[in-house]
């Protein structure tokens, strides 16, 4: 009698995860990301406003449990990154890890959570790797890549005559995989790419790679880094004389509070790819607003436009699914249902983990253009999101078999 | 034309200048850490925020007060100077007497604290800052296209050096100092107001640290985070060049950069690391640092 019972109840529990199911009693959402160095202002802070801000929208609660969340500074270190990670899955009940910026941490935490069975949902990182040879079933890559920014800016220098490249380029993930997924862009289009050089992170003084690239004499200096980096790069290429002798900086990756810290006088004219601008429409500045009134006036940028999105769309698909503990299943759902936000209009995320949108090719505007704080760009073009990120095929990616 | 090492000698010439600029950064920042060491026997860690604030300085009395870079070249170092007076005054007097370590961590978890603060209020990606109207564009000197400034931080920085090292060793007031450095009781013993000089020498030391600041702002980004990535450089350079002394740390300073500037061309990769692989090997040979007076 009692045996059977017992055997009554094991059957029972045994059954019941397959129904629906929320691991601790609640979802638990975790920002990874720089929170104090050279990124901290491209992602840091913002990024867990904007997670807060889409888990408010989304009414608090998701398949009627809470919803938490919690962040992290990984230092922009693989090993400390990859370890919060570790701990966080293994003994804080983290569902899924949001944003990591820095590719060479994204591509660790990428292994950790494909182990782990959990989500991973990048907004911060470039490489896009991620979505290439290292795509996993649990990932999504959501706001831009290194093959979409390559192919906004680079194809469209290229056109316009800038045909001979040198690259100044971070010496880690990030900076390799732009400078290769530029330098074939530029030589599809016919361009030539005559040299690079290769700086650590974070490094204060490029006088000495400016020399070096105005003395490659490409037309082109095509920055291949990032933050703290490509500010001092395009500060003191402007002190060094570079533009004015007949070379120009191509800004590979810029984002708006890169803009902000140049100030419009240094940074007119530069022309560069992102996936979102507060100023776009009705959805990106009434979003833009509330950010700010939390973020002491600041717009968000696009890696955090994408947190925003990424944490709405993956609740969706929590509360869909009724269940969080398998990650797998989450991102299938999450590929199954097609996308909408206000911040980057409807869309979907393909086989390999890549989320589609339209990309815009933006330029500087000049001082005297500028109507407000913040009111810096102009668009140039808009390339449909059919056409802004890599094809599916050509990435390598295993699952899109 | 003849290459050199396979790089033509316009280009090595051009590294070598460029070297030197840098290298007058960290002179002019080693050179207050050395003072500040030689007589108060702290590793002032604060040093970097310290920098960091020279150039906010900068910018806020331009941005706050209209008072443009000539003003700040003055204002900031003396205004940072105070703070730094107030930070011997409040803080570091009263752990003179106890072990190297507590200085250091003092100092440590004050710039912590500080560069908190600034990246809290500023963010992190900093505030730009112009270069003076009077300083812009720049001289063709065959070899390479120079701004002058650079020119005139290079010129200034030594200029700074070379005054302070004549103070130290050349005048009544240096000598008070270095006989304080050797043994400050019997100085005081003979009526010199040792606990005074000490601020004042920390308060010195802290002002050229916001001094090398203000040189800094038009060229590299008005950040919090500025003084962070530069100090363990500068503590690298001070070791090599001695703890403590002067033109041990001005001479290792230009040459430090010199010999880092070098390495951006011939291993760009390397450029992070070359002068703390310089400083294991000089500390192998001589621990006490090449113009160091030895563990006496």
């Amino acid at each position: 009698m009692l045996r059977s019972a017992l055997l009554a109840t094991a059957a029972l529990a045994l059954a019941l995860p397959a129904a629906a199911e929320i691991s601790g009693g609640k979802v638990k959402i975790a920002v990874l990301n720089d929170q104090s160095s050279l990124y901290a202002d491209i992602t840091g802070q913002g990024s867990v406003v904007a997670a807060r801000l889409a888990v408010e929208d989304f009414g608090g609660k998701v398949a009627g449990v809470p919803v938490e969340i919690v962040f992290a500074d990984h230092q922009n270190k693989p090993d400390v990154g990859s370890n919060i990670a570790r701990q966080w899955y293994d003994t804080d009940g983290v569902d899924v890890i949001v944003d990591v910026p820095t590719s060479s941490v994204a591509l660790a935490v990428n292994e950790v959570t494909r182990e782990k069975n959990r989500v991973f949902l990048v907004s911060g990182a470039a490489t896009s790797d991620l979505t290439g040879a290292k795509c996993s079933p649990n990932t999504v890559h959501w706001t831009y890549d290194t093959w979409a920014l390559a192919n906004g800016t680079g194809s469209a220098i290229v056109q316009t005559g800038g045909d001979t490249w040198f690259f100044l380029t971070s010496d880690y993930a990030f900076g390799h995989a732009l400078e290769r997924d530029t330098a074939a862009v530029v030589t599809k289009n016919g361009g030539k790419v005559l040299g690079a050089v290769r700086h650590p992170l974070n490094n204060p003084d490029f006088s000495s790679y400016l020399l070096q690239a105005q003395g490659s004499k490409a037309k082109i200096i095509g920055l291949a880094n990032a933050g703290g980096d490509t500010i001092n790069s395009i500060k003191q290429a402007a002190e060094f004389g570079i533009v004015a002798g007949g070379q120009n900086l191509a800004g590979l990756l810029v984002f708006i509070t890169d803009v902000h810290g140049l100030g419009l006088q240094t940074a007119q004219g530069l022309i560069f790819t992102e996936t979102f601008y507060w100023d776009l429409n009705d959805g990106t500045r009434a979003f833009s607003k509330r950010f700010a009134e939390r973020m002491n006036g600041r717009v968000p940028t696009m890696v955090q436009a994408g947190v925003y999105a990424a944490v709405s769309h993956y609740l969706k698909a929590v509360d869909a699914l009724g269940s969080d503990g398998d990650g797998k299943a989450v991102v299938e759902k999450m590929k199954a249902m097609p996308t909408d936000d206000p911040l980057f209009g409807k869309g979907q995320i393909r086989k390999d983990g890549r989320k589609l949108h339209p990309a815009y090719l933006f330029e500087v505007k000049k001082p005297a253009e500028s109507k407000g704080p913040w009111d810096y760009y102009k668009l140039k073009a808009t390339i449909p999101a059919d056409k802004a990120f890599r094809p599916l095929a050509e990435g390598g990616c295993p699952l899109a078999g | 034309m003849a290459e050199l090492l396979g790089i033509p000698p316009q280009v090595l010439f051009g590294q070598l200048l460029l070297g030197l600029i840098n290298g007058a950064f960290y002179a002019i920042l080693s050179l207050g850490l050395a003072v500040i060491f030689g007589l108060l026997n702290i590793i002032n860690f604060t040093h970097g925020a310290q920098y960091m604030m020279g150039a906010f300085g900068a910018w806020m009395l331009l941005n706050w007060a209209g008072l443009g870079y000539w003003w700040a070249l003055l204002l900031a170092p003396l205004l940072v100077g105070a703070v730094g007076i107030l930070i011997e005054r409040l803080l570091l007097a009263r752990i003179r007497e106890l072990d190297h370590l507590y200085g250091l961590l003092l100092t440590f978890g004050l710039a912590l604290v500080i560069q908190g603060l600034f990246r809290n209020q500023f963010g992190s990606t900093g505030l730009p800052y112009q270069i003076p109207e009077a300083l812009r564009g720049g001289q063709n000197l065959g070899f390479m296209f120079l701004p002058n400034y650079r020119a005139w931080v290079v010129g200034v920085s030594l200029a700074v050096c070379l005054l302070t090292w004549l103070v130290i060793e050349r005048t009544r007031l240096g000598s008070y100092l270095r006989a304080a450095t050797e043994n400050a009781t019997l100085v005081q013993a003979m009526g010199v107001d040792v606990p005074r000089m000490i601020t004042l020498t920390y308060g010195f030391g802290v002002a050229l640290a916001a001094f090398a600041g203000v040189l800094a702002a038009p060229i590299y980004q008005v950040s919090p985070l500025m003084g962070a990535d530069l100090i363990i450089v500068v503590f690298a350079v001070v070791v090599i060049g001695g703890m403590g002394s002067i033109l041990g740390s001005i001479l290792t300073g230009f040459g430090l950069g010199v010999i880092e500037g070098l390495t951006k061309v011939f291993w760009p990769e390397a450029s992070s690391t070359v002068i703390f692989v310089i400083m294991a090997i000089v500390l192998l040979l001589r621990p006490a640092g090449l113009f160091g007076r030895g563990a006496g």
